[in-house]
């Protein structure tokens, strides 16, 4: 860790040549974001039964969009990877364990990695019980083509929001194992997370003592745009998917999920954190006019922001003077920044470069492993 | 309007002929422009006598003239419609003449103030009816209000929904010159940006009108891209989402570069969200330009450049060094236009403007921002 870590301090000051940069000795980083793919969808197979297998092959993914198997806001690269995640021996970026340890987990220093599965929209099909299949599937794919294999790697339980039964009852059943480390829900669902009808979720995550994860994404059947209508570009697009977060966390804050279950905890993932300060000041101004609306709330809604969400980085925020990445993360508070790769994709950011700003050993430590291991109950890197 | 633009610009160095020609004081000893209050329509009934025959048939046969049109973005009995003080004792918040003058315009000794009348004439979903009712409501405001108060000054209301019937209205009021923007909701059926609005900015640039774009929703959509929330609070403090999309439509649409001389006024829109939106906006174009080739300039300098702010809701702690940072992480002193949202509930008394802006930063904030921004307000 003290290496890569040195590498962050070098970039402060531009000193450190990239292709100079020794690799690291003694792995400690913790990456909350890291996308995994299956080489076709012939690996998830022996994960479904013969039934949803034949479903899947007939008739495919089912969301609420206009494209049948691809998303509506085409990316600016195949795979939204890097041109350089393509392993040597074929398949899609991410999709090959040895390459995925030789050009991140290994190179970049990574102790423990969380996985991410996008694929498939396993988290808004319509077909519910089609989607509790494909979420299953996803989480046994996971352990037994990622984490058993590889076990830096930690998993993800997908599950559908929408289909609350089920939800609850696959947490119940994958809390049992400690492979699995947070519950993944995508930002848009047919309601706003903080809505009670969600709320047995948040009870079964609290019960099993496990986070949500909310990655950007998901597909609602809203416009992309906030309220504004469908939005025409993947420029347009890409950005709202952190006004998609935003309003989660308004929802949970002001409807009350956290006041309802104290212990439990949201990680934003893949949404930046720029907008957090800010998020948490506006709603503080407003709930003092409009808080008999609201007597559930027994704080001021950032205090809730403060304490029950973490963010994870990236893609991080690149202000204009670099003195305003360090302020914004002291505005928000290095005990809840977790740092992301997004690796293979196309934006990920590089633990040694990321950061623009000089950090103190222990702002440095609490983001790349400290609040990670802790949040994640993972051994100490 | 560029050469206006300019010559109010000098007046950052001078008293410059702006000022000269705004002249008087206000309670923050600066001339102060308010660009943003809320006379309100009392009730339909007072709109009957702008409705042509076949319309006051219409509404009256049907009932409608007896109906509430107050927008549900901002229910007049809600705590945030109206300051306890500044409620009148009977009727809808902000329909008391007098009041209004007593409180807003002598009690901030302001030059000019700027109405927007928020009505849901704007989300009304016959294009024809929407059409006669903001007709009605901008001929109400011209004789009820603007005739009554030299300080007064109006903005457009327009259909939202059909461009070539907002072109006419925007057509028919451009003579008055006391109109000094066209009014659009931060929410409607399509994004701002996008072609099927162009001809409003076609007409706005080139009668000199600025367009506003209001907190709000005509509700043709949930309000967030995951559906609808429970409560008002939650829509209300969802607004910085939409005027983020709304900002970034412009942008990538290419509105800036089409229409060079439009500003547009974000109008209860809060601004501490958007220097973070900025970062974003400018590290996500960097990757993906190639998609919308037309956006040759960072997105932070056509938001500092084409894009003006009012400063009531302001949405962070107002007398900290937050306020001061945020202020200048905006990078322009030129986006801030004071405004006291009157009779909403944001601050209480008088102190509409926070310590952070002060000296230079006040009097742009207060007076020459707006002077740059509204150029009918030289005439």
């Amino acid at each position: 860790m003290t290496d890569v870590l040195d590498r962050v301090q070098d970039n402060s000051a531009q000193a450190a040549p990239r292709r100079a940069a020794p690799k690291a000795q003694r792995p400690g980083i913790v990456d909350c974001d890291i996308h995994p793919l299956a080489k076709s969808a012939a690996e998830f197979k022996p994960f479904m039964s013969a039934h949803w297998w034949e479903h899947m092959t007939t008739y495919g993914s089912g969301v609420r969009q206009a494209f049948a198997s691809t998303l509506a806001y085409p990316r600016m690269a195949p795979e939204v990877s890097r041109a350089d995640a393509w392993p040597p021996g074929g398949g899609p970026p991410g999709s090959d364990l040895d390459f995925m340890r030789a050009q991140h987990l290994d190179a970049n220093g990574i102790a423990h990695g969380v996985l991410i599965p996008l694929r498939m929209n396993a988290g808004n099909q319509r077909n519910l019980e089609f989607g509790a299949a494909l979420c299953r599937a996803i989480n046994e794919w996971q352990i037994e083509n990622w984490v058993v294999p590889e076990p830096r790697l930690h998993g993800s339980i997908q599950v559908s929001a929408d289909d609350i039964d089920f939800s609850v009852a696959e947490i119940r059943r994958c809390a049992q194992d400690r492979r699995y480390v947070q519950i993944l829900i995508p930002p848009r669902n047919s309601e706003p997370l903080g809505r009670k009808r969600y709320w047995p979720i948040f009870e079964a995550a609290v019960e099993a003592g496990l986070p949500i994860g909310m990655h950007v994404g998901g597909v609602s059947g809203f416009p992309a745009g906030a309220g504004t209508g469908a939005v025409s570009y993947y420029y347009e697009e890409h950005q709202s998917l952190v006004q998609a977060m935003q309003a989660v966390i308004v929802s949970m804050i002001l409807e009350g999920a956290f006041e309802a279950f104290p212990s439990l905890r949201l990680t934003c993932i893949e949404g930046g954190f720029g907008w957090a300060p800010s998020l948490g000041w506006r709603m503080d101004k407003h709930w003092k006019v409009f808080r008999s609306e609201v007597p559930h709330l027994k704080r001021a809604p950032s205090e809730y922001l403060r304490e029950h969400v973490y963010l994870t980085t990236q893609p991080v925020e690149e202000p204009e003077k670099p003195e305003d990445l360090a302020r914004l993360m002291e505005w928000i508070g290095y005990d809840r920044l977790m740092f992301s790769s997004d690796y293979p994709h196309w934006d990920f950011d590089d633990p040694a470069y990321a950061f623009k700003h000089r950090m103190t050993d222990e702002q440095k430590q609490k983001l790349f492993a400290g609040n990670a291991t802790r949040l994640f109950r993972l051994e100490a890197a | 309007m560029v050469e206006t633009r300019e010559r109010a610009q000098q007046t950052g160095q001078s008293a410059g002929p702006a000022e000269r020609t705004a002249g008087g004081g206000s309670i923050f000893g600066h001339p102060a422009i308010d660009c943003d209050l809320h006379p309100a329509v009392p009730s339909t009934q007072a709109l009957m006598p702008y409705f042509d025959d076949y319309w006051r048939e219409q509404f009256l046969s049907r009932g409608v003239d007896r109906l509430n049109f107050a927008m549900s973005s901002s229910p007049p009995n809600a705590p945030f419609s109206a300051r306890p003080d500044w409620r009148p004792k009977a009727g809808v918040p902000g329909s008391d003449f007098e009041m209004l003058k007593t409180q807003a315009l002598d009690g901030f000794g302001v030059t000019y103030a700027i109405a927007n009348v928020i009505h849901a004439a704007q989300a009304m979903h016959s294009e024809d009816m929407a059409a006669v009712f903001c007709r009605a409501v901008n001929d109400w405001l011209a004789k009820e209000w603007l005739d009554r108060d030299a300080r007064l000054r109006g903005s457009i209301l327009v259909p939202t929904e059909n461009a070539e019937l907002a072109v006419e209205e925007i057509e028919r009021r451009a003579g008055d010159r006391r109109f000094v923007q066209v009014l659009l909701p931060a929410m409607g059926e399509k994004p701002l940006g996008r072609r099927a609005h162009w001809p409003i900015y076609r007409a706005a640039e080139k009668y000199g009108l600025p367009i506003a774009v209001h907190a709000g929703s005509t509700y043709r959509h949930a309000p967030t891209s995951t559906g609808w929330p429970s409560y008002f609070l939650e829509d209300y403090v969802n607004q910085s989402g939409a005027f983020e999309s709304q900002l970034l439509s412009l942008i990538s649409e290419g509105v800036f570069a089409k229409f060079p001389d439009i500003r547009f006024v974000f109008s209860e829109s809060g601004f501490c969200w958007v220097p973070a939106f900025m970062w974003r906006a400018g590290k996500t174009w960097r990757g993906v330009r190639a998609e919308v080739p037309w956006v040759k300039t960072a997105p932070a300098n056509l938001i500092r450049e084409h894009v003006r702010f009012t400063l009531q809701p302001i949405d962070a702690p107002p007398d900290s060094d937050i306020l001061e940072q945020i202020v200048e992480q905006l990078g322009s002193d030129d986006m801030l236009m004071f405004s006291t949202d009157y009779p909403h509930w944001h601050f209480e008394g008088t102190d509409a403007l926070p310590r952070a802006l002060a000296g230079d930063l006040a009097r742009k904030v207060l007076h020459d921002n707006a002077m740059a921004t509204y150029t009918r307000l030289h005439d």
